[in-house]
């Protein structure tokens, strides 16, 4: 199916679609775009392996499917260590085809985060890719251990009193040959990521931000604005790490240097509501310790 | 190829000798022997596989069930708490329709934390919707396994298949063990519905109620079938290999007036009871049952029964005797014996025989 439009917008970007116009996703899902360039940036020879959470449903109703690549909807912890019985499978019967597991933060960081270290520790030939839309989607908007400090969720009414769950440096201290971070508002970027990612053998993870308007209460209209602005504020940084080699991405580099107003960001989305003048300091604290973490990683004076 | 082996060991060497491709596993007393002795072969060249060391039992089945889909050969072993960590994808695997094999060594569940058999851990999978075989001696635990691959992959049944060995009584008890060549005896897999990227579709998606109900009938139709594939098989094996297999293991069963029915390695105990009882001059018979899914058509006409059981359902009673109550109507005398290893003799065995009060319950050494 060609897009004109779209291959003279991005001429980086593969125009096969792989992802039909059937799908169940809220309008509006950034979890849905982000999928949509992975598959491009991926190609046919690949298989999804997705956990319980809103891509499974995504997919919409048997017999019926919105994808054009196979799709192995499995229970919520098992994403990776399904993976990686499939991952070994194709290399016994010699084939080459991807296998991608594509999981929400909860299916990451909470319940699936034990077999997805074990399978990043067994080295296995996988890409791993967490979207990441800061909470339970699936079943109504639940906390997880992504959600940010003080956003309202249906288990935090009154805002979650903890921080977000620092999954990068989880992952990163698996010391695997490639990890990055991306945003559903730079397509260009996270095929540009996939494709890298998808050349180098052995276990690869990407996490990335996917804004959710029922979720974070924003018009549906506005998911590239608030993914943009999440960047730009530095709240969310894009970079690639190849074992421990750090390369902040062009966005965050400009972001680093000009930040948007963190309270930009905070104001756009209703489950921000009610914040606290001492959890937005928390909350800009966390991020410039993190941006200073990852420019002296990036400098390699860390 | 005759020699001495242990149960565990003889599990193995049937995984090996059936070319299975990928083996995930996650260690568990008493049941570790034979995922090391798997890791050994393949690490030494005598099976060329790929042996995945998860990290828990959940991504154990998890990792057959990738593998699986793909339409390759796949096995797993493990026993109670590793597979009541397990039991969400144990069910999933049935659901999806793979033909994962599964060795599952008998054992108590904690608390209290004790390693010695019991049947209470596979009798809670029995409702998952895989095939179970209960096994006595390490010659069946080798022959079961073989043909555990066959039944399991067979188009008509395509469902896994937990072949169950009683924990140290068996799994580490050694036994003479002929192995043999299995040849064609296991055809190469062809799985219908496996994944491929000629073929997109979608795999574990939402399901309407009208789909779900004709899926889950599905998977009865397959158990029914799988009578005759179980039937063929252990045919077929007797035919090739010598050795015969039935739904129970009778014993001197013809002219009984009383049977004890038991699973595992009691059966096999049970058989000397037997003799001392036919001494005394008691008509006593023994059927072991060993396949507890899908469950047998019992031969039981009007003798009194003593069923043994080795497992419990709290707030309900024995499980065998309670299956075999549900299907034939008759009325048992249901000795609770066994738990935990606990000790029981031939001599034992035989008293309950002597002792027997028909339509009661009595827990062996307690009194409850
Ligand atoms: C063992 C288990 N517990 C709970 C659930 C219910 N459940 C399904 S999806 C989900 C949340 C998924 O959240 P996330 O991974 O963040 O993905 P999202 O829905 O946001 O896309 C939960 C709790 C389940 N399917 N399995
Ligand atoms: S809840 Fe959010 S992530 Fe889930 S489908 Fe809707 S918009 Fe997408």
């Amino acid at each position: 199916m060609k897009n004109k439009r779209l291959v003279t917008l991005m001429p980086t970007v593969p125009d096969t679609e792989y992802i039909h116009k059937c799908t169940s996703a809220c309008a509006g899902c950034s979890s849905d775009l982000i999928l949509r360039h992975v598959l491009k940036a991926a190609g046919p020879d690949t298989v999804l392996v997705v956990p319980a959470c809103c891509t499974s449903v995504l997919q919409g109703v048997y017999p019926n499917t919105s994808f054009g690549i196979p799709v192995y909807n499995v229970a919520f912890a098992s994403a990776a260590a399904v993976a990686s019985g499939m991952a070994a499978a194709f290399e016994e019967l010699g084939k080459k085809t991807n296998v991608i597991a594509y999981a929400g933060d909860g299916g990451t960081v909470d319940i699936g985060i034990q077999a997805l270290s074990g399978a990043l520790e067994r080295g296995t030939n996988f890409l791993y890719i967490c979207y990441d839309n800061e909470a339970y989607g699936n079943t109504g908007m639940q906390r997880s251990g992504s959600t940010p400090l003080g956003a309202r969720t249906t288990t935090t009414p009154g805002g979650k009193p903890h921080p977000k769950k620092d999954l990068d440096r989880i992952i990163a201290a698996h010391n695997l040959p490639y990890m990055a971070t991306s945003c559903s508002a730079y397509p260009q970027d996270l095929v540009k990521k996939v494709e890298k990612a998808l050349s180098i053998n052995g276990p690869k993870f990407m996490h990335v931000l996917a804004p959710c308007p029922p979720g974070w209460r924003y018009d549906a209209s506005k998911t590239i604005e608030v993914g943009k602005l999440a960047v730009r504020s530095g709240i969310w940084a894009m970079y690639e790490r190849e074992y421990d080699t750090l390369t902040i991405s062009g966005q965050t580099k400009a972001a680093m240097m000009k930040p948007a107003p963190l309270e930009d960001y905070l104001k756009m989305q209703g489950r921000f509501s009610g914040l606290k003048p001492e959890q937005i300091t928390e909350i800009r604290q966390s991020m410039e310790r993190n941006l200073r973490l990852l420019k002296l990683e990036a400098e390699g004076t860390c | 190829m005759l020699t001495i082996s242990t149960g565990n060991n003889a599990v193995a060497a049937a995984v090996r000798e059936a070319g299975t491709a990928v083996v995930a596993a996650y260690p568990i007393t008493p049941q570790t022997e034979i995922v090391e002795q798997i890791a050994n072969f393949v690490t030494k060249g005598s099976m060329k596989a790929s042996y995945i060391p998860v990290e828990s039992e959940h991504s154990a089945m998890a990792a057959c069930i990738g593998a699986s889909i793909t339409g390759v050969r796949t096995f797993t072993a493990t026993s109670s708490h590793g597979l009541l960590y397990m039991h969400e994808m144990v069910n999933w695997a049935a659901g999806a329709r793979l033909p994962i094999v599964m060795a599952n060594v008998n054992r108590a569940v904690g608390p209290g934390w004790n390693v010695w058999a019991e049947h209470t851990d596979s009798l809670q999978a029995r409702d998952t919707g895989w095939l179970q075989v209960y096994v006595a001696t390490v010659q069946e635990a080798y022959d079961a396994t073989l043909m555990a691959f066959r039944i399991a992959e067979d188009r008509r049944v395509y469902l896994p298949v937990m072949v169950n060995l009683d924990g140290f009584a068996l799994s580490h008890i050694t036994q003479q063990l002929e192995e043999v060549k299995a040849g064609d005896f296991i055809p190469p897999l062809v799985l219908d519905h496996r994944i491929d990227t000629e073929n997109p579709g979608g795999y574990g998606c939402m399901t309407s109620s009208v789909d779900y109900v004709r899926i889950r009938s599905d998977i009865e139709r397959s158990m029914r079938d799988s009578v005759e594939v179980i039937k063929e098989t252990e045919a077929e094996f007797a035919q090739r290999f010598g050795r015969k297999y039935s739904w129970t293991d009778d014993y001197r069963c013809e002219d009984a007036e009383v049977l004890i029915l038991s699973m595992g390695t009691l059966g096999k105990e049970a058989e000397v009871a037997i003799d001392i009882l036919r001494d005394e001059g008691i008509k006593a018979g023994s059927m072991r049952v060993r396949w507890m899914r899908p469950f047998p058509e019992l031969d039981l006409r009007d003798r009194e029964l003593v069923v043994i059981d080795r497992n419990y359902s709290f707030g309900f009673g024995g499980i065998l005797a309670g299956s075999i109550k549900a299907k034939t109507g008759k009325d048992c005398y249901n000795v609770i014996a066994g738990l935990g290893g606990q000790e029981v003799t031939y001599n034992d065995i035989a008293s309950f025989v002597r002792n027997r009060k028909t339509g009661t319950e009595e827990w062996f050494g307690v009194k409850i």
